[in-house]
């Protein structure tokens, strides 16, 4: 899959309630969550978020709660992918069941600016900066998560007889016996 | 070679061989818990699979206590979807309010948890559970969704750094001091993706209690799991748990000595004096001592870190026969219906009262800026919950420090920060 967006920039340790603060939380609307997204750090970033631009951030992005309504917020307000140094543990795996993509890159924070063109490829795992001319590479997802990736979600990794099949020995025998 | 205790209780609940860290399983798990702010997602989730049942009625948990009882209308209709959903699929463990309690501190009481288990829940504090020798971690909807289809869930399996305490505390000083200091010492990120695992003699000698709140910020340091082995505290304490859900003492397990870690941190506890972490992150701990400028307009006594009985007890010795100071909110929470009614049965919650605070129904409320104490814009509080965030508890110009309930109560009398030698 490939994702291409201008950059929105964020620090070091942003967390969900960054991300999403908890008195927005009474809600499972997913447009009214977007509507909030970034507000306690960025009032206008909400107004500025384009359909398919990405987040750039520094470390241990989405810490603090589990609240799945984060990457919700977030995929809701238009952001098609977030990359970051790296991401605290629950926000990475809700991210990954809810079909956000997020990607690893060490080098990546410091030399994309804000409003950057940025092209993603998760399939051959580059990056493009479009508007400074330059790639960078990242490490592919597992083929575990690719798997739940390709599924559209965790959900649909969940097969007819009610079992996670996201372990390719077990996906195989249950193919051979649906025929 | 070894295995650590987490490494052993997930190579227990999977199928999965080759346990080493950084392998993905499918573990089976124990119990699953949802609340009144996460589980609405996962109901909407599990219901689009089109389940008739969920995998087990006993090991599905639904609490609300985030926005309950319920803060305004949308909360309601959250809290409705719980009741809703517990009804018709039979769910045994729904807790409504009145039974209702912080269910981080309400699941081990009720004897729901066991040493042994694999717990996982959507909130990210579900890692207390380590306390009693659990591997227990945090997770989201998605996966609590996904959890009471198939009663499965996808973990990596994380390497863990050890954790040593020497030495005795020191007096005012307890489980939160221990972890504020951890994670000082680490960061907030100083554990990301890893298992936590404490011990030492001064954990061995430390109560459950204490125990829960270390484990339970496990989680500000990024750490996916905190962990103690279960030992003879472990065992008094399930004894003495009346009722219990489930019998027996679960399955003791402990790391082999030549175990792998990541790494290994030893810590002197004698020389851990009380600790506030400063806003607005976790990792940002100082001594209490060195914050007496700071002046408060409320202190919160509470929640899944601080809101058991000992935490209350703590906090009534220091304010017995004295006054909060005037323009500051004391608010104490006590974390469940239990913990409530030996405080009023013990005399604590007159001491709070008669101090000039308020001693309120069990609730999560302003730990998380929900309700129950939300904080204006400039305004600053002490409170013993977990997390200093930006406009955590309130107001983005709002500021929380973190303390243990000592140091809490000692400044609610002062209206400043305050080392609780200076009150007592």
């Amino acid at each position: 899959m490939a994702y291409k967006g201008r950059a929105h920039k964020f620090g070091n340790d942003i967390n969900t309630d960054d991300i999403i603060a908890a008195k927005y939380l009474n809600t499972t609307d997913r447009r009214e969550l977007a509507s909030h997204c970034m507000e306690h750090i960025d009032k206008n970033f909400v107004k500025k978020v384009k359909p398919g631009d990405i987040i750039v951030a520094g470390k241990n992005f989405g810490c603090g709660s589990s609240r799945e309504h984060a990457p919700i917020a977030i995929k809701a307000a238009g952001i098609s992918c977030v990359i970051a140094e790296n991401f605290a543990r629950i926000f990475a795996r809700n991210s990954i069941n809810i079909g956000l993509p997020i990607v690893e890159s060490k080098e990546v924070a410091g030399r994309i600016r804000e409003k950057d063109l940025v092209r993603v490829n998760t399939e051959i795992g580059i990056i493009r900066n479009v508007t400074r001319k330059e790639s960078y590479r990242f490490e592919k997802y597992p083929p575990f998560m690719q798997k739940i990736i390709r599924a559209g979600g965790l959900m649909s990794s969940i097969n007819p007889f009610g079992r996670l099949r996201v372990y390719p020995e077990r996906s195989r025998r249950i193919k051979k016996r649906i025929g | 070679m070894g295995y650590t205790i987490t490494e052993k209780i997930l190579s227990k609940h999977t199928k999965v061989k080759d346990i080493r860290p950084g392998v993905y399983i499918d573990a089976k798990v124990d119990l699953c818990l949802g609340n009144d702010i996460t589980a609405p997602f996962a109901i909407e989730e599990f219901e689009k699979l089109g389940s008739k049942q969920v995998f087990d009625k006993k090991k599905v948990v639904l609490v609300p206590d985030h926005f309950a009882p319920a803060k305004d209308m949308k909360s309601a209709n959250q809290c409705k979807v719980l009741a809703r959903f517990a009804k018709q699929y039979g769910i045994k463990n729904y807790f409504e309010v009145g039974k209702m309690g912080i269910e981080h501190a309400l699941l081990p009481e009720m004897g729901l948890v066991l040493p042994g288990d694999l717990v996982i829940g959507a909130d990210s504090h579900t890692c207390t559970y380590g306390a009693l020798g659990a591997f227990s971690t945090g997770v989201g909807s998605t996966d609590l969704a996904a959890a009471m289809a198939t009663g499965q869930c996808w973990l990596k399996v994380p390497e863990s750094i050890k954790f040593v305490f020497y030495g005795k505390l020191n007096k005012w000083v307890g489980g939160k001091d221990l972890i504020l200091h951890t994670i000082g010492n680490i960061g907030v990120d100083g554990a990301r993706y890893m298992a936590m695992e404490f011990c030492g003699e001064t954990i061995e000698s430390l109560p459950v209690d204490d125990r829960f709140a270390m484990c339970n910020m496990a989680i500000e340091a990024g750490g996916k799991n905190g962990i103690i082995a279960p030992d003879k505290i472990t065992m008094r304490y399930l004894r003495s748990i009346k009722n219990k859900a489930r019998p027996g003492t679960g399955k003791l397990y402990s790391s082999d000595r030549d175990a792998k870690y990541a790494s290994i941190k030893e810590y002197n506890a004698r020389s851990i004096e009380p600790l506030v972490a400063c806003p607005h992150l976790p990792s940002n701990v100082k001594p209490a001592k060195a914050l007496e400028k700071v002046t408060i307009d409320q202190v919160v006594i509470g929640s899944c870190t601080n809101g058991r009985i000992s935490d209350l007890r703590l906090a009534a010795k220091i304010l017995r026969g004295k006054k909060v100071r005037g323009g500051v909110r004391l608010i104490v929470i006590p974390a469940t219906q239990k913990i409530y009614l030996e405080a009023v049965n013990e005399g604590l919650a007159r001491i709070f009262v008669e101090a000039g605070g308020v001693f309120s129904t069990p609730t999560c409320g302003p730990c998380l800026g929900g309700h129950m104490g939300i904080l204006a814009k400039g305004e600053k509080a002490i409170a013993t919950t977990n997390r200093n965030f930006i406009g955590r508890m309130g107001n983005p110009e709002s500021e929380v420090y973190l303390s243990n309930p000592a140091v809490a109560a000692a400044s609610a009398i002062k209206g400043r920060i305050t080392h609780p030698d200076e009150v007592i």
